[in-house]
């Protein structure tokens, strides 16, 4: 049932670089059909999304209820641009319905439901992906499972405080199986991250978490990080991911007000451009 | 010198009367019935002993999950764990779980329809620890979240039925609890709960009272107090608040000129609230009591002197419906 689940040191790095870019251009493509959208996170989390999907998950396109695969819990339901874009490179759903990207009935919307397929869980009120993680990677061990499960959450989201009721449970259940992915991009809905949640990485490791801090845009990191966190420790893992909003498409990068993107139709052949300029 | 009651414990014995009683009637019936189905979890929130889920524990260890005085992740990790295929129990008490965890409720759960079932201890007024841990009104925000069955049982039988029925039903559910040794009102051998079926459980053609949870025990016994000064009293028990069975009350309600309803909660948002509603939907007009609980926060004290002074006792009961018969003239 694996798909690319290759050890690291046979990462295919530069075709997982080129997933990235898939993904980003699809995101493009969706926002730019809105006139806007979360763009920048989307754009952040890209490589992170295109290493689990194309390379350390376990999961069966065709079949993404199987009760066996490994779980993407994405507890930023915003981020919703950045998984429709990776579910349909995969395959999950159909290439050409990311043109309905937070149309009217259409299953893309701006914020995850989990009735689309491939969706593990309702996003939209952060603070809610740990725990439900926490509680899969308990029955998935109950039922002898060797399905994993990944959780993504970002630096604001750890401003909620069930955060950290889920991080105490994971370690104290020595969920081994559970992978936090912590996309600190440093904006949230008011700007800049208004309460300083540094330092992040010591946090974790404080809360019982095996703990890495790497460049979540560098390619070569995600995946010897993805790779460090299969071992069977007894413990949880954390990965603390230093991701640039917008990355990719330089205009973007350089926005002070990220957290929801406004362009101008005129504007986005140039960001289109930018961001086939970037990957060189 | 007039006795005056104290304070106790958390968690107080339901029992008033003299009817019999069975201890822990929710985590027997919930280590039984997980005998027979592997699937099912049970969760807590460091009340287990207060909660009467240590049955449940020690007959099923390694399902059992202590998550520490964190209620929102308490249903957080309830339904991650049902997203795996569980069914997952989880207590607390209802102030907890509503207060602390609605948004998870409401969007982990209920919108998931995912199989939480919420075991909510301390319903009302059976805590004289004030109004920190009284659960007023709990049923009321309960039923205004969607998809969510509501259930308040008023006995050790209806309590151990439900939890099998929710081990059955297929999505998520809040109960209220009543714990410790819980009477017997209902008789084991011939009630049969069903979610959403309210049941006729007293005949009487003077004055049509529908009550729920704790509170049937004291319509049956206001009802023999009543029958004693000539009034007959009919009682539907409806212990499902969601899905309502509108349409008994109705039929039930038609017979009466005066609907009393007596609940173990604020008298606006629960049970008054719905049958009023479901009355009022069918063009059914009908004089109203509300017993139960007034619009404020309760002081501490004894449950006796504080259910006396509510008006929650079968004497209180009796005396409410006289003085309303009276009114009427």
């Amino acid at each position: 049932m694996a798909v690319n689940n290759l050890p690291a040191d046979h990462a295919p790095v530069s075709f997982l670089q080129d997933i990235a870019l898939k993904l980003r251009r699809h995101m493009v493509a969706m926002a730019r059909r809105q006139g806007a959208g979360y763009i920048a996170q989307g754009l952040g989390i890209a490589d992170v999304l295109a290493a689990l999907y194309f390379h350390e998950l376990r999961y069966d396109p065709q079949d993404p209820g199987w009760a066996g695969r490994d779980r993407f819990v994405l507890s930023t339901g915003h981020y919703s641009i950045a998984l429709w874009a990776a579910l349909a490179e995969v395959g999950v759903i159909p290439l050409a319905e990311l043109d309905s990207y937070g149309a009217d009935d259409s299953r893309l919307d701006m914020s995850t439901l989990d009735t689309t397929p491939g969706v593990e869980m309702i996003g939209g009120s952060l603070g809610h992906g740990i725990g439900q993680a926490v509680g899969m990677a308990l029955g998935l061990r109950l039922q002898g499972s060797a399905g994993r499960v990944f959780v993504e959450l970002s630096d604001g989201e750890m401003q909620e405080g069930a955060v950290w009721e889920g991080a105490m449970a994971g370690a104290h259940f020595g969920l081994d199986t559970l992978v936090a992915l912590i996309d600190c991009n440093g904006i949230q809905a008011d700007g800049a991250l208004v309460l300083d949640m540094e330092p992040v990485a010591a946090k974790w490791r404080a809360f019982g978490w095996e703990t890495a801090e790497i460049d979540g845009n560098d390619m070569a990191q995600v995946v010897n990080a993805l790779h460090g966190a299969r071992s069977r420790s007894g413990r949880p893992k954390a990965i603390v991911l230093r991701t640039r909003p917008g990355k990719g498409i330089a205009t973007l990068e350089a926005r002070e007000r990220a957290h929801f993107v406004r362009v101008d139709m005129a504007e986005w052949d140039d960001l289109a451009r930018e961001l086939e300029a970037a990957h060189g | 010198m007039v006795e005056r009651g104290r304070t106790l414990a958390m968690g107080q014995d339901e029992a008033t009367g003299s009817r019999a009683t069975v201890e822990a009637p929710f985590g027997h019936a919930l280590a039984a019935v997980a005998r027979a189905r592997p699937n099912i979890v049970g969760l807590t929130a460091d009340l287990g002993k207060y909660t009467d889920i240590l049955p449940f524990r020690d007959a099923h260890p390694e399902r059992f999950f202590n998550v520490g005085m964190a209620e929102q992740n308490l249903i957080a990790v309830a339904a991650g764990l049902a997203r795996t295929g569980h069914v997952a129990f989880a207590t607390t008490y209802g102030v907890f779980a509503t207060r602390r965890a609605y948004d998870f409720i409401a969007i982990a759960c209920a919108h998931s329809r995912l199989n939480v079932k919420i075991i909510a201890g301390l319903p009302g007024l059976t805590t004289g620890y004030g109004g920190t841990h009284q659960a007023i009104e709990d049923t009321g925000l309960m039923r205004l979240i969607p998809g969510l069955v509501v259930i308040d049982p008023c006995d050790a039988t209806e309590i151990a039925q439900a939890t099998a029925a929710l081990a059955e039903y297929d999505g998520p559910a809040y109960m209220r609890l009543l714990r410790g040794n819980v009477p017997v009102v209902l008789d084991p051998q011939r009630y049969r709960f069903r979610i959403g079926v309210a049941a006729e459980i007293r005949d009487g053609s003077d004055v049509g009272i529908v009550s729920t949870g704790l509170m049937t025990e004291r319509a049956l016994d206001a009802a023999e107090i009543l029958q004693r000064q000539g009034v007959g009293a009919g009682i539907l028990h409806v212990s499902t608040l969601k899905p309502f069975d509108a349409d008994a009350v109705a039929a039930f309600a038609s017979r009466f000129e005066l609907i009393v309803t007596a609940e173990n909660h604020v008298v606006s948002g629960g049970l008054a609230s719905l049958v009023a509603e479901a009355l009022f939907e069918r063009g059914i007009g009908r004089r109203l009591l509300r017993i139960g609980l007034p619009d404020r926060f309760i002081a501490c004290g004894s449950v006796a002197t504080l259910q006396d002074r509510h008006g929650l006792t079968a004497t209180r009961v009796a005396e409410a419906i006289m003085a309303a018969r009276a009114m009427e003239g």
